[in-house]
């Protein structure tokens, strides 16, 4: 009877392990739990579930506990509790948190430590939000799998022989295990909703101009962006709305003003025009693939939807474009990394030595692949017939966009035409692994926002993703279509 | 063939890479298909068309209008020599510097 002396600390009954920020604020305000105690459980689940997923690079229990004491005294005080108030969160690596490890994924910077935080971090931290710690990724953001790591590959939590996807792999794979109540990722050309997509959750990229990219460590700089993976759509667009907005350290984070999010979520979609591409529909998408996404496109027909079928004919140069252009400006962005002023040293007598030696050691092959190519295409000769050719259909792409969203209010396309591969499947062709990125790609170069929604599961277990374009500072569109399909059901299909 | 062993050198040379025997081969073997692919975008005539070289369009544009140049605290250069590999504070050491 009563209190079993076997049990050596106290259980918390209130302690769940599925989360919500929603539900993070109702437990603290009503001190159910505490965000001390919270963090502390999130933290065991992932000391039980992280050797096997390796989806967390670095833990940053200290700083979480400095987070936790604050808003304990909050909640003590009776003071009103910021929005993300307690809320667990993980950050990808390649981010910038100051006094947390940041290796890129990458052994040249296997003891990086930033001396600032990313623009993102320091909202997340100034809304409540507890840092738990880093996530895997491919080096430098570099790949699709998670493969391309230094540290390891991450496991996909819903089928543990398959990949994560890439590059935001253990972004999206400690959000899907519940270890973390949402993540951080970042999207260069399709690196936060691919993950999301193979790992069964919502997982989104603003306007590129929404979120700062301060404190980024740059791949592509007119391709990078930082956003949000989490459980559900409500919790994507509640951290969207805390880390957009003008950052004057960015000078391409733009003035537009930022939308109350969540207030657009429960509006009706009945009789909005949603645009088919055709050229999204085509062979290469796996049959899988295609039955869940044409399910989910009833879903919204049954919304009250109006499907519209639309071309966009320079589709199919996108992968061809965006290689050109994340490369070069991956090679350049990467001529940092030189052993002077950070990172790893291979020494030699000679400086130039001491360089080749510091970046052919340092780097992995995935991206000294694109550094080769990217500097290939830019070198004296070639820079008109691939890097300005590459510029150019870019704008044809982005018109494609332009011309859509003249006729429809979003764009829905399946976010990968195939389901989670297995681990090792696709590491040894590299043209095969971008091939794979023809519909994420293609946002990416225009520049608007785009979400990728569950859509129901092959076979019970290979999760698909469903992904909904909207245009440029279109975010309220993008995530209220994302909501209703999600309401309906779209996640089950 | 698109790419020669030797353009693979020199790319990098230019890029400051030290490559294996191993890597060469497998880098210009995989480049070349890459760029053979790549090839596609010669469909298409872009004689009239303008280079896409900023994402944002003039009215997207972020506040162009310059900040006040004050003098702000950063006061992280003992933090950022603490990383550094050779760090002789206030200085990055780096090897001697030879004529190529």
């Amino acid at each position: 009877m009563g209190r079993s002396v076997l049990r050596p600390y106290r259980v918390n009954r209130a302690m769940q392990t599925s989360w919500t920020i929603d539900g993070v604020r109702k437990a603290l305000a009503a001190k159910k739990i505490s965000a001390r105690e919270l963090a502390a459980d999130f933290y065991k689940r992932i000391e039980a579930r992280n050797p096997e997923l390796n989806a967390f690079l670095a833990l940053s229990p200290e700083r979480a506990r400095r987070q936790t004491d604050r808003i304990d005294a909050l909640v003590a005080a009776g003071k009103p509790l910021p929005p993300l108030a307690g809320v667990p969160v993980a950050v990808k690596d390649v981010i910038s948190t100051r006094g947390i490890k940041t290796t890129c994924g990458s052994k040249i910077l296997q003891n990086y430590v930033p001396p600032y935080d990313a623009s993102a971090v320091e909202r997340l931290e100034a809304a409540g939000a507890v840092i738990l710690g880093k996530t895997n990724c491919d080096e430098f953001a570099m790949g699709s799998s998670n493969e391309n790591s230094a540290y390891g590959q991450v496991k996909n939590p819903l089928a543990p022989d398959r990949v994560p996807g890439g590059s935001s792999g253990g972004s999206a794979a400690v959000v899907a295990a519940g270890l973390a109540v949402a993540s951080l990722g970042t999207d260069t050309g399709g690196s936060i909703r691919q993950p999301g997509s193979f790992c069964g959750i919502p997982a989104m990229m603003g306007s590129y101009g929404r979120v700062s990219r301060y404190g980024l460590i740059a791949f592509a700089s007119s391709l990078d962006r930082i956003g949000p993976l989490a459980t559900n759509v409500k919790d994507v667009a509640a951290i969207l709305q805390v880390i957009a907005g003008r950052d004057p350290q960015d000078s391409t984070s733009t003035t537009a003003p930022v939308p109350n999010y969540r207030a657009e979520l429960g509006k009706p979609v009945k009789g909005l025009r949603l645009g088919i591409p055709k050229e999204y529909f085509g062979q290469g998408m796996e049959a899988g693939v295609r039955k869940k996404i044409e399910a989910g496109i009833e879903v919204f027909k049954k919304l009250g939807c109006k499907l519209v079928e639309i071309r966009m004919p320079h589709t199919d140069y996108a992968i061809a474009t965006y290689y050109i252009i994340a490369t070069a400006e991956a090679s350049s962005n990467l001529a940092r990394y030189d052993g002077v002023r950070y990172g790893l040293r291979v020494d030699d007598d000679s400086l130039l030595a001491m360089y080749r030696k510091t970046r052919g050691a340092g780097f992995g092959e995935e991206v000294k692949r694109r550094i080769v190519l990217g500097t290939y295409v830019l070198s004296a000769g070639y820079y008109d017939a691939y890097y300005l050719k590459g510029q150019k259909v870019r704008a044809l792409i982005a018109q494609d966009f332009r011309d859509a969203f003249m006729k429809v209010d979003a764009i829905l396309t399946p976010t990968s035409p195939v389901p989670p591969f297995k681990l090792g499947e696709r590491t040894d062709d590299p043209l095969q692994m971008y091939l794979a990125d023809i519909y994420t790609v293609t946002g990416s170069l225009a520049g608007v926002p785009g979400i990728s929604v569950p859509c129901g599961k092959i076979e019970g277990k290979l999760a698909v993703g469903l992904q909904i374009f909207g245009a440029a500072f279109g975010e309220s569109r993008v995530l209220q279509l994302a909501y209703a399909f999600e309401q309906a059901g779209g996640g089950a299909v | 063939m698109k790419i020669s062993r030797e353009d693979v050198l020199r790319v990098a040379e230019l890029a400051y890479l030290d490559l294996s025997e191993a890597e060469l081969e497998m880098y210009r073997t995989q480049i070349d298909e890459i760029l053979e692919y790549i090839g596609k975008l010669n469909e298409l005539d872009t004689a009239d068309v303008e280079p896409m070289a900023q994402v944002l369009t003039t009215d997207q544009e972020a506040d162009a209008t310059l900040r006040e140049d004050l003098i702000v605290p950063c006061a992280v250069a003992e933090d950022v020599l603490k990383h550094a590999p050779d760090p002789e504070p206030p200085y990055f050491k780096v090897p001697k510097v030879i004529e190529r």
